[in-house]
């Protein structure tokens, strides 16, 4: 053993910088696991430490509808202290910013919310003085977009309230919550003054409950479980939560890791290549040892401690840059968590990335390094090295078979999921294997139709391409996995947009108007008329309730834990509407609609007393093709709906497709004309603004004169999105970039370990008279070629992987933008090009005497 | 009872397959060698003298026949095993040299004991290296030498473990006249002192007078 370390570190001498920059292959994928791992432990302990924060109390109970005075007496008999939240979509005005309007959610408090956790206001204190009544609470990122100061009024349906605070950040709630919609907290008491409680508005309800330590909060929600259903209550405890968390953080910890891993394989393969090309300068050296009496073993293990020294070197260095990377995430990822993150150096996790750069280097070492075993001596005396070793040589294949189980176990482990695993592991088998059958097909294309009528530089360039010992293959599979994976995304993030970005086009609505009552609906159409902004679609909504499906009590449903039915769908409030004809966004896959009855129904006992069935007729109703499949229904089948107080029997008479995409009024359930028209009811109004101005004209006109009209605007809608995109695409694109900088430092180290055998043929080339700027030139043509391969194969693999993503994911059609496949071309080349020149710089500036000795 | 022969090769063939059909490219040879005994092989390119050397010296199995170095028959031996024989009773000299670029001149000398995982012998190492007129050298690189100066380290190298036989290849075909003639004495000097068995295959007939023996091959048959 002491001879193979020696020999080891010995043998290394003069090879130790360019051994150096090849282990560094490996550094960015361990860095990227390291990070992710550490940083991912920190934020489990986070969730435990702060688990209670995460809710803010010890239990929340939920409804869509107001709590009965049956359930308040049910809750009111849990104990402990009480909390009261009322939630919804409104309007505000900031008359102190021009009267302009905004879509928030209002968030109306009662008690001691949040129990556990920190509300950050700016000013501080704000909090205890929302049961005045005449203050609120607004979100910080609002008080900036308009110009809003604490003391400056805010114009909450019929109420003037005054800005007591800056909202920055309430327990359990993440920033990314608060752009989807900004938060004004307001005393719970003042609600009734806004007028915005009227019926029929999308409401959430919450009650918050603080339990002493003797109570497991837990316990009792499984003790009470049956209740909980029968009352239709939603339930969210602390363990709740923190297990959501867990999942999302498990979810996310395992996609950011595989996009490290990919690094770290990428770099492992850079890493081989490398090595192949090291150990065949070595043979002489080994077949000396073996003349010399080194057995196959030990020449093999001189070379095996190498190949170890360089993965453990490249993982330590790893280690070392993905701790200091972790440093850097907090500030990345801040608008995404609901918490702050404590920052620590998670020890298990750097040994983990530490373990995996170690294990996956060295395994795809060992396939170069296996060739050492099979070096006759005779090369020693014979100048020509017939290589021994093959497709038959076992060992080879069980490296295969291990490199394999590595990245599938490794996927697995990741994802906690078989099939994502094995999913992971079989796309990346496909992505390397197109990628190298591309680049094979290059060399020999290259090869077989080289126009000889090029200039020399340029096919001595080309030709560069298929000479022995290229080095296409392993720059094809980094250039074109890189830009794969950036180009992925860019082109992942424009379907979606484009997608939204369509329903917009020619003459479709976009701007949403919700929250009509009754009464409001003529005259708010004549106002948008007047405003020039006529109404393109309008719907009548009625909320409903389930009562039984096919015949079944919800109740009993909801108890029984076989049906396999989502409990969302039977115990959500339904917003349906009636119709004579399907609308544009709906397609009719199954049966015969239904546009109208008479004669049937439902009509309305008006009178004081309240709402009355005269007629039982079952009601032949329409659903939605997804909701029908959820709740297991058919054609034929029967539903009935509680609406509001009134017992209404319906059958499924068709089923519809709907595209929920289009900016339009869309429904679950559509029932004919004829049934629901003397029902409370409420309306959602369409129009088209020309442009940003004129939808804020007209949303301050409807605010204006109807203060409970919400408007939603696709242009806001679009904003938002992009928003999120660009938070989550920044993430995933640093992590890519670990790949894109792995595929950079392996074209670096291919160079490095490729110099002798480029030096002797640059000194070849100079000795028979080529110039330097030739020899400049060759390289050029070499790099730029493989650049745009590289850009092009990987961005051919980026479309596609696209418009798989795009039909089967995203259900949107396929777009081809050229900008990006150009914009990829440029960048990829040019960095191919630079790094190259960077890399190679020196080989031509010395005669080639002083070259050769300096290389021998 | 006469004495056991150092190096005993018998009806030694050698046949390599090609796509045109197997190519034999040595056919039966025998001779055998007893200690301190010389044989230079002689013969035009592609006679088969290298691959005669290589098998004497266990570098290769043989398509046919045996080769026993001190008694021990070769043939049987796995590759570690003739291995284990070359480093304890073998030693070369190559016409390239083939010192270990990485290695100073003296690392270089020490290898074969390294091998056998001895230590402390630098001194015997410094000493060959004085013998060969490198004393002075020692922590030269391979790159840092002349073409002579490598060829004596490499002498060096070969008879640090006092092999029984020492096998050259064309030792002074990469050397010029005067060079050659030095590590011609120095070759032959050493062989007196140790005792050792040479094996010498060359071009040149001056050298192969040296010896004590001539072996002359053609198209892989003995001819004379």
């Amino acid at each position: 053993m002491n001879f193979i370390l020696k020999m080891a570190w010995r043998d290394s001498r003069t090879s130790r910088r360019r051994l150096a920059l090849v282990s560094l292959s490996i550094v960015l994928g361990v860095a990227a696991l390291v990070a992710i791992g550490s940083f991912s432990a920190n934020l489990r302990h986070t969730i435990d430490v702060q688990a209670k924060s995460l809710l803010g109390a010890d239990l929340a109970v939920n409804s869509r509808s107001a709590i009965s005075p049956e359930a308040q007496a049910f809750l009111a008999g849990l104990g402990g202290e009480q909390a009261s939240e009322v939630s919804f979509a409104s309007m505000v005005v900031f008359p102190s910013a021009g009267n302009q309007t905004r879509l928030v959610t209002v968030r109306g408090l009662m008690g001691g919310y949040p129990f556990y956790g920190e509300v950050k206001t700016s000013p501080l204190g704000a909090m205890a003085r929302l049961p005045q009544g005449d203050v609120v609470v607004v979100e910080e990122t609002l008080l900036r977009q308009f110009g809003l100061k604490v003391g400056d009024p805010l114009k909450l349906g019929e109420k003037v309230f005054s800005i007591a605070a800056g909202l920055e950040q309430l327990p359990g709630d993440s920033a990314a919550v608060a752009t989807l919609s900004p938060r004004v907290l307001v005393g719970l008491g003042a609600l009734a003054d806004t007028g915005l409680l009227k019926r029929g508005s999308l409401v959430r309800y919450r009650e918050y409950f603080k339990f002493g330590p003797e109570v497991d909060s837990q316990a009792l929600v499984a003790q009470q479980r049956e209740r909980f259903r029968e009352l239709r209550l939603d339930v969210d405890t602390v363990e709740d939560r923190r297990r959501e968390l867990g999942q999302a953080l498990q979810n996310v910890q395992g996609f950011l890791s595989l996009v490290g891993f990919v690094a770290l394989v990428l770099g492992a393969i850079g890493v081989a290549s490398a090595v192949h090309v090291y150990v065949r300068q070595k043979i002489t050296t080994v077949a000396v040892l073996r003349c010399l009496g080194a057995s196959a073993w030990q020449s093999f293990a001189v070379y095996l401690v190498q190949g170890l020294a360089l993965g453990f070197g490249g993982a330590l260095a790893g280690a070392a840059v993905g701790v200091a990377v972790q440093l850097g995430l907090p500030p990345l990822v801040r608008g995404l968590l609901p918490f702050d993150v404590e920052f620590f150096v998670a020890w298990a996790a750097v040994g983990r990335g530490l373990a995996a750069g170690v294990l996956v280097g060295g395994l795809f070492t060992l396939l170069p390094l296996l060739a050492v075993r099979r070096v006759s001596p005779l090369v020693a005396i014979r100048s020509a090295f017939a290589e021994r070793t093959g497709t038959g040589d076992p060992l080879r294949w069980a490296v295969f078979a291990a490199i394999g189980l590595a990245v599938a176990g490794f996927a697995v482990w990741q994802t906690q999921r078989w099939s994502w695993g094995l999913g992971f592991a079989g796309a990346l088998a496909v992505s390397f294997g197109l990628l190298a059958a591309a680049a094979r097909g290059v060399a020999w294309a290259a090869r077989r139709w080289l126009p000889k009528r090029l200039p020399y530089v340029v096919r001595q360039g080309v030709a560069n391409l298929h000479r022995p010992n290229n080095r296409t293959v392993l720059l094809l599979l980094s250039l074109g996995l890189g830009t794969f994976l950036l180009l992925t995304l860019t082109l992942s993030r424009e379907t979606l947009l484009s997608q939204i970005r369509s329903t917009e086009g020619g003459a479709r609505p976009n701007l949403l108007f919700f929250d009509i009552q009754d009464d409001q609906f003529t005259p708010l159409e004549a106002l948008l008329a007047a405003q020039g902004a006529p109404t393109l679609a309008s719907a009548p909504i009625v909320t409903m309730r389930l009562l039984s499906l096919k015949g079944r009590k919800i109740e009993a449903l909801l108890k029984d834990n076989t049906v396999g039915i989502p409990s969302w769908a039977l115990r959500r409030e339904y917003r349906s509407t009636y119709r004579g004809a399907l609308s544009s966004t709906e397609t009719l896959v199954a049966g015969r609609f239904t546009g109208r009855v008479s004669g049937g129904g439902m009509e309305v006992d008006n009178t004081a007393g309240g709402n009355g069935v005269v007629n039982e007729a079952v009601i032949p109703i329409s659903m939605e093709e997804k909701l029908a499949r959820d709740m297991q229904l058919g054609l034929g089948d029967e539903v009935e709906f509680d609406v509001q107080g009134v017992p209404l029997k319906t059958r499924i008479e068709s089923v519809r497709r709907v595209d929920w995409r289009r900016m339009s009024p869309n429904f679950f359930v559509l029932f004919p004309e004829g049934v629901l028209e003397g029902a409370p009811k409420f309306f959602v109004v369409a129009t088209r603004a020309a442009d940003a101005a004129e939808s804020a004209r007209l949303q301050q006109a409807v605010v204006a004169a109807f203060p409970n009209v919400s408007a939603l605007d696709l242009a806001l809608v679009l904003k938002t999105l992009d928003g999120i995109f660009e938070k989550v695409q920044y993430v995933v694109q640093f992590m890519s970039l670990f790949t894109v900088a792995t595929g950079l430092i392996v074209l670096v180290g291919a160079v490095a370990t490729g110099r002798f055998q480029r030096i002797q043929e640059t000194v070849l080339l100079r000795t028979l008279g080529a110039s330097r700027a030739q020899l400049v030139q060759i390289q050029l043509v070499e790099n730029t070629v493989l650049g745009v391969l590289g850009a092009l194969v990987g961005g051919g693999l980026a479309y596609g992987a696209n418009a798989a993503l795009a039909v089967w994911v995203f259900k949107a059609p396929v777009i081809l933008p050229l900008a990006p496949l150009l914009g990829a071309v440029v960048v990829v080349t040019g960095v191919t090009v630079a790094t190259g020149w960077w890399s190679g710089r020196g080989i031509t500036r010395h005669p080639p005497l002083e070259v050769l000795r300096q290389e021998a | 009872m006469s004495e056991q022969p150092i190096l005993k090769v018998e009806r030694l063939s050698q046949t390599y397959p090609t796509a045109a059909g197997p190519i034999t490219v040595l056919h039966e040879v025998s001779f055998s060698l007893s200690a301190g005994e010389s044989l230079a092989i002689l013969g035009p390119s592609g006679s088969g003298k290298t691959t005669l050397l290589g098998l004497s010296a266990g570098l290769d199995r043989p398509s046919g026949g045996e080769v026993y170095i001190a008694g021990e028959a070769l043939g049987g031996l796995g590759e570690d095993e003739r291995a284990r024989v070359r480093n304890q009773q073998v030693g070369f000299v190559f016409q390239n040299f083939q010192l270990i670029p990485t290695l100073t001149a003296l690392e270089n000398v020490l290898v074969p004991l390294e091998l056998r995982g001895e230590s402390g012998r630098e001194g015997e190492a410094r000493a060959l290296l004085d013998r060969v007129g490198l004393g002075a050298r020692e922590g030269h690189y391979p790159i840092q030498l002349s073409g002579g100066e490598q060829q004596r380290v490499a002498l060096a190298r070969a008879f640090i473990n006092t092999p029984k036989i020492l096998f050259c290849d064309e030792p002074t075909g990469n050397l010029d006249g005067a060079t050659s003639n030095a590590m011609v004495e120095l070759i032959f000097g050493l062989n007196r002192e140790a005792g050792t068995t040479l094996v010498l295959v060359t071009h040149d007939l001056e050298l192969a007078k040296k010896c004590g023996r001539v072996l002359r091959l053609r198209d892989g048959k003995v001819v004379d």
